[in-house]
């Protein structure tokens, strides 16, 4: 399967100029660039790796690329989103957010169920990947 | 009418002897009068009968919309009488429109209770809509102090943290509503559910009048909806919602199914405006309290939101329903079925989504409203649009609507989820593109063509639909600019 979290996973992967001309845009917006990785793909796992801090000051896309580039290389094997983050009263979020990076092979989700009161299923996702110990998910 | 008959009385004993006086004379046109920052302001146009003076007919709805009556009262006299009277202070011509008034009326912020709709608009629209000395009357618009905003609850969720928990940025949501939308048994209708969000599709709807009929019970709709959201999550990784409807004949059969929604892990469920501006802000009530998200459709609006002679404007009504506390509400596609001229639309979009309102008459904003923190409502285009739209959507909407291709999903020639995901990828590519700087509004139909290359079925929705078009002239329009309707 191929997960389809961030705003462009139904395009084929970015090559490095389209990722650039994101970025680009990003910065013109004011918005501040973070780069982020996980090998836990739940998409209720909010909490990726952060690969530093998000790039308030920096606002030169050839150096964002070199950061996005440095973490795609270091976990070649996870998934790496690129944020862009809005400080503007009323938003204080991220504004745009976009896989850079993902594993060769996706295996996806389990969907669990569990018997409850009347026709009532629980349902509960996990990646298959997540079975074994982060650091070794994708390998 | 004598300029006499437009001044109010100021000798008291004049003032109330027993009998009939111009709503002038009694003190509720006051050109004068400089709006107080707490006042609660309203634009009302008004087409008097024959013979009525504008002034006097200004003066009257501002009576009737407050203190007045049709006759002198003296118990007028044990109140703060010239505080309460609501004030005409502006009347000028429509332009283009002979016999047509735009009047301006303030009112005391202490003639309302605090945080009800129903105590608010049972003044402003409670009484006065009837008045014979008017042939027609029309809400245009309505300002509200941050004073009386901040008595209200707002959005449950509201866009930021809406997209926050469902870990989507930078794109317009998309949905679509399940068609047929009567007549589907529990399990073909989760069907049509699981295909179009495998497809692509953020959200699936139930749609105004699906709550629970013969073909299908609302416990049943509820648990095979809910089946397909998780199967489809599943499928694709991500956070993915249906719109379950709980609009129902009573707030007790609400909150029962409104409950089972949240039992069984919905991020959403919806009601109907039908269900009235009190059940709408229990509802938003429980939302807040349960983390739920409340999309609201506006069924019923277009009996007295069209006409642009008489009724509410639909940006009053968003005004209303953003401090009511809805997190979705539908606001128009322009390009689409149903009425909609596209700046009209893009004004009450402003209404639900912008910290301030500016004063903007093309698009029929004529108050600056500041909405001090309370939340922006997510709108909702919906009705009639597909993929090949996608350019003028996003040129008129920017990023922070819902976009909902029903028909343009369902009917897709080669099924729902090719529908689907025709939508998500003509939808992602116009994003990138603009974002890359190019000019969407024109290369729009080059960008998806060139998307359709490495997706088969954008192609088959782009042959499908590239003749449809809905091209009449829309009725509620602005009368600052021409405007020309979008096909």
């Amino acid at each position: 399967m191929r997960v389809t979290q961030g705003a462009f996973s139904f395009l084929p992967d970015l090559t490095g100029v389209q990722i650039r001309a994101q970025v680009e845009y990003c910065l013109a917006q004011g918005w501040a660039v973070s780069v982020e990785h996980t090998d836990d793909i739940h998409p209720r796992n909010t909490y990726w790796e952060m690969f530093g801090m998000p790039m308030f000051d920096l606002r030169d896309a050839a150096g964002v690329m070199q950061e996005i580039d440095a973490c795609r290389k270091t976990f070649a094997d996870e998934y790496v989103r690129v944020n862009a983050f809005d400080s503007t009263r009323g938003w204080e979020t991220v504004r745009l957010s976009f896989l850079v990076n993902r594993p060769a092979n996706e295996p996806g989700f389990r969907l669990r169920r569990t018997e409850a009161e009347g026709r009532v299923q629980r349902y509960s996702l996990e990646p298959y990947a997540a079975e074994r110990p982060p650091g070794e998910r994708y390998r | 009418m004598g300029a006499s008959e437009l001044r109010t009385i100021e000798n008291a004993a004049d003032r109330y002897r027993a009998g009939v006086l111009k709503y002038a004379q009694m003190g509720y046109w006051q050109p004068g009068y400089e709006p107080k920052d707490t006042d609660v302001l309203a634009l009302f146009r008004i087409t008097p009968q024959e013979g009525v003076d504008p002034e006097e007919a200004a003066a009257a709805v501002a009576g009737e919309s407050s203190t007045a009556t049709w006759t002198v009262v003296w118990t007028d006299r044990l109140t703060a009488a010239e505080l309460y009277r609501a004030k005409a202070y502006k009347v000028e011509p429509v332009p283009n429109n002979p016999g047509q008034y735009f009047a301006w009326i303030a009112y005391e912020l202490d003639l309302f209770e605090e945080g009800s709709i129903a105590n608010l608009t049972a003044s402003i629209i409670g009484n006065v809509f009837g008045f014979k000395p008017l042939k027609a009357l029309r809400l245009e618009d309505m300002r509200i102090p941050v004073a009386y905003v901040k008595t209200f609850q707002g959005p449950p969720t509201g866009i930021v943290v809406e997209r926050e928990r469902l870990d989507k940025f930078g794109r317009p949501l998309l949905g679509a509503t399940t068609k047929p939308k009567l007549g589907l048994s529990g399990k073909n209708y989760g069907r049509v559910v699981y295909e179009a969000l495998k497809g692509g599709l953020d959200f699936m709807k139930d749609d105004e009048n699906i709550n629970s009929q013969p073909f299908m019970h609302w416990r049943d709709r509820f648990l095979y909806v809910m089946e397909a959201v998780n199967r489809a999550s599943a499928a694709t990784g991500e956070v993915k919602g249906h719109y379950l409807n709980v609009t129902a004949g009573t707030m007790e059969e609400m909150y029962k199914r409104a409950d089972f929604a949240k039992q069984l892990g919905s991020v959403i469920v919806m009601i109907d405006l039908v269900i009235g501006y009190t059940a709408i802000q229990s509802m938003a009530k429980w939302a807040r309290d349960n983390d739920m998200i409340l999309h609201l459709h506006r069924a019923g609006h277009g009996t007295y939101t069209r006409q642009k002679n008489h009724g509410v404007s639909f940006r009053v009504i968003s005004k209303w329903m953003r401090l009511a506390g809805v997190d979705h509400i539908h606001a128009g596609t322009a390009v689409g079925k149903l009425e909609g001229d596209p700046l009209t639309v893009q004004g009450f979009y402003n209404v639900c989504r912008e910290t301030r309102n500016v004063v903007d008459l093309p698009r029929g904003i004529f108050f600056e409203q500041d909405w001090a923190g309370l939340r922006k409502v997510m709108p909702v285009a919906s009705g009639g649009i597909h993929a090949g739209q996608m350019h003028q959507l996003i040129d008129l909407f920017g990023d922070d609507v819902v976009l909902q291709f029903g028909g343009g999903t369902i009917g897709h020639p080669m099924g729902i989820e090719a529908g689907a995901t025709a939508n998500r990828v003509a939808l992602e590519a116009m994003v990138l593109a603009r974002n890359e700087g190019r000019d969407i509004k024109t290369e729009g139909p080059e960008i998806l063509a060139a998307a359709a290359r490495h997706c088969r079925p954008l192609g088959a929705a782009l042959d499908t639909w590239k003749d449809v078009t809905f091209n009449y002239a829309s009725t509620d329009t602005s009368d600052f600019v021409p405007t020309p309707s979008v096909a």
